[in-house]
């Protein structure tokens, strides 16, 4: 780490995750100025004590007050409205399975906050993600995975702007989520022992993410045909948001035997179901918004591994990029429920080369 | 780090002489105040004496004065208690676009309940025009509410010619005094208003503690119903140690009023030419003439406030960027908007809010620190 007494502003969401993050920059020396951004109103969450804005905001107050550090409450509840939840929405409404993290890391995290921190003095922003940042030889900044490979957050973070990269500390990154639990024992704070704070920024327990968000943007859906791989009619769904590829449960239908969504067609607002699990294996898939860390890619076919979704171990696949950032995506072992919408990232080892936006799979 | 606090039109610091008035209440003399036994007595003597203190500050008598939890609840009180007391459906109101939120949203709720408001507008400098007030007055007005002073830019209303007018026509009328009484000689009489309010934590009283000054013989207004507390204009038992800061702070400010005011009035008016003659690009947002002598508000040219009230905090400067009350949300100054600025010098403003604790090393000190933030914010 550079030289100590310089100022650094730290993303504190009120977990304990970035509270030891802030807390660790404090003890080697640096100035820590905290921050929580509040992206929004207590009304608008989906109600309960513990996932409520204001609620992780008194957290993240209480740990800065216990930490002796400055705090501030940024207010981007309309920024949040605009960059991450309506285009979510957007993505729902074509049939599609959004990524919010990965869009409010780009544009509100290292986008707004990261200016924020920039304009408050800050020579570094510091967030209490799983993920560690590299140095290539020449200098430029590339990404790498958390230590604790369960708890990596790095596939969140593939879009995020170089500058941005080159301006970030992830103090935690070296660390596991128990070490982490320990060193906040360790630095006195306040919620060692709370729960994670991860829905913390639209929790939406009684209706689900997408139905959520539905009534939080006062968006109409239509309703529309559940069919079978034939074709043939099978029920009538309420709006095509509630559905994801992969996904087994709240079909409104039975079968008989397991059924899957296959795939979602939202010209004609029809769900595809499917009792083969094997018809949710894909060989491949098409990228569209690719980017690559800190290199041009001057290679025709490329072997890495990859995620196509957050709860995945990695797998080896070859990447063959294309015109206009895109890219083609082959698996040397098919995956399951590739899905539009979601991110696919790229690693070699711990490192992460790039990523992009999921526009169809292959099947 | 030392810490410098300009922000006095929020919250000022309790005076160690108010403090040592309310410790008895809150450790020995705990009696209700309303009991017969010594306890309550002692309590009781405690209040009367507040209630004289509060009265002598403003000229009024002791039984015109009802004590509140502070200057929202007397605002509420006077503004719903009146229109509770003598409106009917249909009635109206009078008050400005510039009033503190408890004023402004009293009005909304009573919009709500069937009553119409009149907002009078304000020039640049903040004030209305006290032609327009006569023309709005008509047969259906219950209650003209013009605040004394105002919270974020400082600016004095013409209260006392405005109370003439009300007068004149037989409506009854409210100052909301919160940011003036304790700065500047506020005087029931002489402004010839029958309702005002007033909150002790803005001149050194403690928190949690105002009164409202109900002149005698006009329809008590009553928002509380409760018990007999404060003959039954104000139900609930007394916050006994804050009424006794109160009225201590309200004998310390008018014992040094006059001097008060003129030391603040120059250190502001220090402040106002080193940031003017340092600073470029710079609005001062206030009336040249009628103005509070603490407060200084300034929209500096592509800057956001907030931003730079953050990086005066990061030097142990503490200023706002316009009401505390409001301070939560990111919209621009409403008062600034009404005053003609643009959005962009709504957003981009500080209020510097002096008291006479500041001294002319914390002026200069912000004066030097201040250009470099501001710049740095620019680029």
């Amino acid at each position: 780490m550079t030289a100590p007494g310089k100022r650094i502003v730290a993303a504190m969401s009120g977990g304990v995750d970035s509270s030891v993050a802030a807390g660790l920059l404090l003890e080697q020396g640096f100035e820590v100025v905290g921050v929580t951004l509040q992206l929004q109103a207590c009304d608008e969450s989906g109600g309960g004590r513990s996932c409520c804005g204001t609620d992780s905001i008194a957290q993240a107050r209480a740990a800065a007050g216990r930490l002796g550090i400055h705090h501030y409450v940024i207010d981007c509840r309309q920024e949040f409205e605009k960059t991450v939840l309506l285009p979510s929405w957007e993505e729902y409404s074509r049939g599609r399975t959004p990524n919010p993290c990965v869009i409010c890391n780009e544009r509100v995290k290292f986008g707004m906050l990261f200016d924020h921190a920039v304009a408050l003095g800050a020579y570094k922003l510091a967030t209490g993600h799983y993920a560690r940042v590299g140095m290539r030889k020449n200098g430029a900044p590339f990404l790498r995975r958390g230590a604790d490979h369960r708890k990596d957050q790095s596939y969140f973070l593939f879009s995020i702007r170089p500058e941005a990269l080159s301006g970030v500390v992830f103090p935690i990154g070296e660390f596991t989520k128990d070490a982490v639990r320990s060193l906040a024992q360790h630095l006195g704070l306040p919620n060692a022992d709370r729960r994670e704070s991860q829905d913390a920024c639209f929790a939406a327990k009684e209706t689900g993410y997408p139905e959520g968000l539905r009534r939080r943007l006062h968006k109409t859906t239509a309703p529309g045909p559940l069919v079978d791989e034939e074709g043939r009619l099978l029920g009538m769904h309420k709006g095509i948001h509630q559905f994801t590829v992969g996904q087994r449960r709240g079909l409104g239908v039975a079968l008989g035997s397991p059924a899957w969504v296959k795939s979602i067609d939202p010209w004609i607002a029809a769900v595809v179901l499917t009792t083969r699990e094997q018809a949710l294996s894909a060989r491949g898939l098409r990228a569209s918004g690719v980017r690559w860390i800190g290199f041009v890619p001057r290679f025709r076919r490329l072997r890495c591994s990859i995620k196509v979704r957050y709860n995945q171990a990695p797998a080896p696949a070859t990447v063959e990029p294309g015109e206009e950032a895109t890219a083609k995506v082959w698996f040397d072992r098919p995956l399951r429920a590739v899905t539009p919408g979601q991110a696919v990232v790229f690693f070699h080892g711990d490192r992460v080369l790039g990523g992009g936006w999921i526009e169809r799979s292959e099947r | 780090m030392k810490h410098i606090y300009f922000d006095n039109n929020s919250t000022t610091r309790l005076h160690p002489d108010v403090l040592e008035e309310m410790l008895p209440y809150l450790r020995d003399t705990y009696g209700n105040a309303s009991s017969i036994h010594w306890f309550g007595q002692e309590a009781r003597r405690g209040m009367d004496r507040a209630r004289e203190q509060v009265a002598n500050l403003i000229g009024a008598s002791s039984d015109e004065i009802v004590f509140t939890s502070g200057g929202t609840e007397a605002d509420n009180q006077a503004l719903i208690g009146i229109a509770d007391a003598v409106g009917k459906p249909g009635s109206r109101i009078i008050t400005t676009a510039v009033e503190h939120q408890a004023v402004m949203n009293s009005c909304r709720f009573l919009e709500k309940k069937g009553l119409s408001v009149t907002y009078l507008s304000v020039d640049s400098q903040g004030r209305i025009d006290l032609g327009t007030l006569a023309d709005s007055i008509g047969d259906d007005v219950i209650l003209i509410s013009i605040m004394l002073a105002n919270n974020e830019v400082g600016t004095v209303q013409p209260v006392r010619e405005a109370a003439e007018l009300a007068k004149s026509k037989g409506i009854l009328f409210h100052t909301d005094a919160v940011q003036a009484v304790g700065r500047i000689p506020v005087d029931v009489r002489e402004l010839g208003v029958d309702l005002l309010s007033l909150s002790g934590h803005k001149f050194h009283g403690p928190k949690g503690c105002g009164a409202l000054f109900v002149r005698s013989g006009i329809p008590g207004p009553v928002l509380i119903h409760g018990g007999h507390h404060e003959r039954r204009r104000r139900a609930g038992t007394e916050n006994v140690a804050a009424i006794a800061g109160l009225g201590r702070a309200c004998s310390i400010a008018a014992a040094r009023l006059e001097d008060s005011s003129f030391f603040v009035g120059s250190l502001r008016d220090r402040l106002e030419k080193g940031i003017t003659e340092r600073v470029s690009g710079i609005k001062v947002n206030t009336c040249r003439e009628h103005r509070l002598p603490n407060t200084l508000n300034v929209s500096f040219e592509g800057v956001d406030g907030q931003l730079l009230a953050m990086n005066l905090d990061l030097v142990g400067i503490a200023v706002s960027t316009g009401s505390a009350c409001q301070s939560d949300t990111r919209e621009p100054s409403y008062v600034l908007l009404a005053m003609g600025c643009s959005v962009g010098q709504a957003t981009g403003c500080l209020r510097f809010s002096l008291s006479a604790d500041n001294t002319g090393e914390e002026i200069d000190r912000v004066i030097d620190v201040l250009p470099d933030l501001v710049e740095g914010l620019r680029r």
